[in-house]
This record gives C-alpha cells, sequence and structure tokens, in this order.
C-alpha cells in the first residue's frame, strides 16, 4: 500500500497519521456509523418496550399473530416462519464472512462466489419479510373496534374456545353501500376502503349464533386473552365502531393500535436495511468481478461491507427476539 | 497485505478451531443451536419458566440472555472484533451498552409508571 508517510518515520503522536486503535479509516468509520444506527434501532426498540409496559396487561400475543407457514395453509404454525428467516439470515451472515476470509487470501472467485450467496440470502430474507408484511396485514379472522378503541376478537364456544373468523359465521345481507372513491361523486371526496361485512351484518349473526362470544385485549396471570361471557360479549358487541379486518397504520385486528404501528416501522427500517444491504453487497460483487480489489491488492471494502451486513443480522436477532419470542 | 492473523478459540479457550474458515463453521453451528433452543421455548413455554423473577418472567429473561449471547458471536466472531484492538472494543461496546442500558431503564420504567397511572386512576380507558 502506498501511504505518504510509513509507520516507522512517526516520531511523536501529534504529528499524525498514528493508529491508535489499529483500523484502517474505513473500518473505523463503519464502526461510527454502526454505533449510531444500533442507537436509532435502540431506539425504536425501547420505544416498543415503552408502550408494550404501558399497556402490559392487553397487549396482543405474537404467537397467535404470526401463525403462518408456506404452504401449510389454515395450520396453526407460530414461529417456525421467523425462525427460518432467522436461520436465512444468520446463513448469510456466514457466507459474508466467508467471503471476507476468501478476500484475506487474495482469492476472488471464491469472493464472488461467496458475494453471491449472501445477496440470494439478503434477497430470500427480504422477500419472507414481504410475505409476513402481506400476512399481516391481509389478516386472517377480523375483529371489532369498540367506541372506546378496544378491539374485540371472536370465539367459537363450541369449538374448544378457538377463535372464529367473521367470514366463517357472518350472514351477508345484500346491500348497495359502496366506496366512495374520488372519481365519483362529489370531487376530492373520497373514503377508506369498506370492510367485507357491515357492522350491522356482524352483529346481526353474532346475536343469532349463541355459541359466539367475544375475548377482550386484556390477558389473565397466565398470559392468555380473556374470554368474556355471552351476556358482556352482546354488551361489548353492541358498543362496536367498526368492523377491522388486517392491519393498517390506522387500526388493527390483532389488538393495541400501537402495535401494528410499531411492527410495520421496526421491521420496515430493518427491511430497508437489508434492502439497501443487498443492494451494497450486489455493487462490491460487480467490483470484485472486475478486478477492481485485485488491482488494489487486498479486499477491505469486503470486509467494510461485511461489518454492515452483519450489524443487519445483529438487529434482527434482537427483533427476533422482542417482537416474536419475549 | 497478508497480516490477518486470528483468534481462533472461543468459549475462553475451551475449543480451538484449525483454521479461520472452520472457526466460522464452529460459530454458526453454536448460533443455530441457541436459536433452536429460543424457537423451542418460545412454543413449548414450559410452564416453570412462566414465574416471575424481578418483574419478568422467567423464559424473558432466558431469551434476553441467549439474544445477547447470540449477538456477542456475531459481533465478536463474524464482525472480528476479537481480533480488533482493546481500544476500539471498549469505544463501540461500552459506548453502546451504557447508552442502551440508560435509555431502556429510563423509558421502561417511566411505561411501567403511565400503565399505574391508567390503572389506578379514576378515568376508564375500557368504556
Amino acid at each position: 500500500m502506498s501511504s505518504t508517510i510509513s509507520s516507522a518515520e512517526i516520531q511523536n503522536d501529534w504529528d499524525g497519521g498514528g493508529k491508535p486503535l489499529k483500523a484502517s479509516y474505513g473500518k473505523l468509520m463503519m464502526w461510527f456509523f454502526i454505533v449510531s444506527d444500533a442507537l436509532t434501532f435502540s431506539g425504536f426498540l425501547v420505544a416498543y418496550g415503552f408502550s408494550r409496559f404501558k399497556n402490559i396487561d392487553s397487549w396482543p400475543i405474537a404467537d397467535e399473530v404470526f401463525t403462518h407457514f408456506p404452504f401449510l395453509h389454515g395450520v396453526d404454525a407460530p414461529m417456525y416462519y421467523v425462525a427460518l428467516m432467522t436461520f436465512i439470515l444468520i446463513f448469510s451472515s456466514v457466507t459474508m464472512v466467508l467471503a471476507v476470509d476468501a478476500g484475506h487470501n487474495n482469492n476472488k472467485n471464491k469472493v464472488a462466489f461467496y458475494m453471491l450467496l449472501t445477496i440470494v440470502g439478503g434477497a430470500v430474507f427480504v422477500g419472507s419479510q414481504a410475505w409476513e408484511w402481506a400476512n399481516f396485514i391481509r389478516g386472517e379472522y377480523g375483529a371489532i373496534e369498540t367506541k372506546g378503541g378496544q378491539i374485540i376478537q371472536f370465539v367459537d364456544t363450541s369449538n374448544d374456545n378457538k377463535r372464529i373468523a367473521i367470514k366463517d359465521f357472518v350472514v351477508s345481507v345484500p346491500k348497495e353501500r359502496e366506496q366512495h372513491q374520488g372519481s365519483n361523486g362529489l370531487w376530492y371526496r373520497d373514503e377508506a376502503s369498506l370492510p367485507t361485512f357491515t357492522l350491522e351484518e356482524v352483529s346481526n349473526s353474532f346475536l343469532a349464533n349463541p355459541a359466539l362470544v367475544v375475548r377482550s385485549e386484556k390477558i389473565d396471570e397466565k398470559g392468555k386473552k380473556i374470554i368474556l361471557s355471552r351476556e358482556e360479549s352482546i354488551e361489548k358487541v353492541s358498543q362496536g365502531v367498526y368492523v377491522v379486518e388486517g392491519a393498517n397504520l390506522i387500526r388493527n385486528e390483532y389488538g393495541n393500535r400501537l402495535f401494528a404501528d410499531f411492527f410495520f416501522f421496526i421491521t420496515g427500517f430493518h427491511g430497508f436495511h437489508v434492502f439497501s444491504g443487498v443492494i451494497i453487497n450486489l455493487i462490491i460483487f460487480i467490483n470484485v468481478l472486475l478486478g477492481t480489489y485485485e488491482k488494489r491488492g487486498h479486499y477491505e471494502m469486503v470486509e467494510k461491507v461485511g461489518l454492515y451486513w452483519h450489524f443487519v443480522d445483529l438487529v434482527w436477532v434482537f427483533v427476533f427476539t422482542f417482537f416474536y419470542l419475549v | 497485505m497478508g497480516q490477518h492473523e486470528h483468534k481462533l478459540e472461543i468459549f475462553r479457550g475451551l475449543i480451538k478451531f484449525k483454521s479461520n474458515v472452520q472457526k466460522i463453521w464452529g460459530v454458526l453451528i453454536f448460533l443455530s443451536i441457541v436459536t433452536a433452543i429460543e424457537v423451542v421455548l418460545g412454543i413449548v413455554k414450559p410452564e416453570i419458566l412462566m414465574n416471575s423473577f424481578l418483574n419478568l418472567k422467567l423464559i424473558n429473561w432466558i431469551f434476553l440472555i441467549l439474544t445477547i449471547v447470540k449477538a456477542y458471536y456475531i459481533t465478536w466472531d463474524f464482525m472480528h472484533m476479537r481480533d480488533e484492538s482493546f481500544a476500539l472494543q471498549a469505544s463501540v461496546v461500552i459506548t453502546l451498552i451504557f447508552l442502551i442500558a440508560y435509555l431502556a431503564f429510563i423509558l421502561l420504567v417511566e411505561g411501567n409508571y403511565i400503565y399505574d397511572v391508567m390503572y389506578e386512576g379514576f378515568v376508564s380507558w375500557n368504556f
């Protein structure tokens, strides 16, 4: 490497050029960035913890929310999918560190191969997250929001107190109500998309079926949602103001509104990091193929982008714990 | 370049790998085992771990500790922090531990306090 001053010439610490941390400029700057980004993420996660502690007796239970697995339709599979995603990300971290190692040995082909695997792993992870989001947004059961802003969910007492989806018990009545779009009716006035069933249909079908009760957001000591009696349920349903299906940034069928907001925000921010990591990896990968680093004589760029990639993996370890496990 | 020396022992010298590549696979196996334990605990949720210790369920303590263990091995072996100087290790880790612990402490205590206020107050939040 050509530097203007070799370390042997340094007489005085104040002359500059010394490396007290014995790491190159680029790697140090990457570490600085990682520290600041880690603080951003911890700010988000701690804010999530704050909201959760604030609603400690009514927070949605992750095991009941994330129950989907590809090709296993209708099977209750909590955790498996995120566990798979975690393994994918850890594995792409391993191929990244193998690429860094191959870079230390100046082995261009191996670096390129492992970089490619890393990019594929990252892309699969981002795709998995999109699938997870799609399921989360679509929802499964549907719920009713009461005038107090609480979510109540339907439970079937004739089926071992399992949850029942709105579409499974609601009898639809012919109706003429259509979504008001900006393209028809009054100019520049529109409304959000309408739920599949109206509140009236849901509450009438609920009253007609004596086996149905609702459960509130509240959690008992064992961490289960409290199921209300039939009388209390009728009372709660009569207070309903809105049929909620799936999730958006305003309300979600899983419970507390903040839950979906934090889910979108934190996993979205992390997913964006993975996405930008894939792009950066791709750029470095092309540079490896072009022989840029071979000419340069070292593969430190791979090492630097590797640091970022591992950091993204590290953040996922925490998101996984705080969103899905705890 | 070429002077990339790696410290090859983990678990305080209990296991020493022959090469850096071998160490990477070893750490992967270890991280996979830890993740598998977390997933199994998360699905089974043993009754005995549902008791609280210091205001947090035992199972959550286990998750928290295992997460930090995983974070340690990702940083130390995948990010090669093990091979860096002590000054760099300290400036990254101590800064983060101090700031995050402080932030978490202050906001969680506040969240808990607001819960108490809402729970014991005279205003109904569920009407």
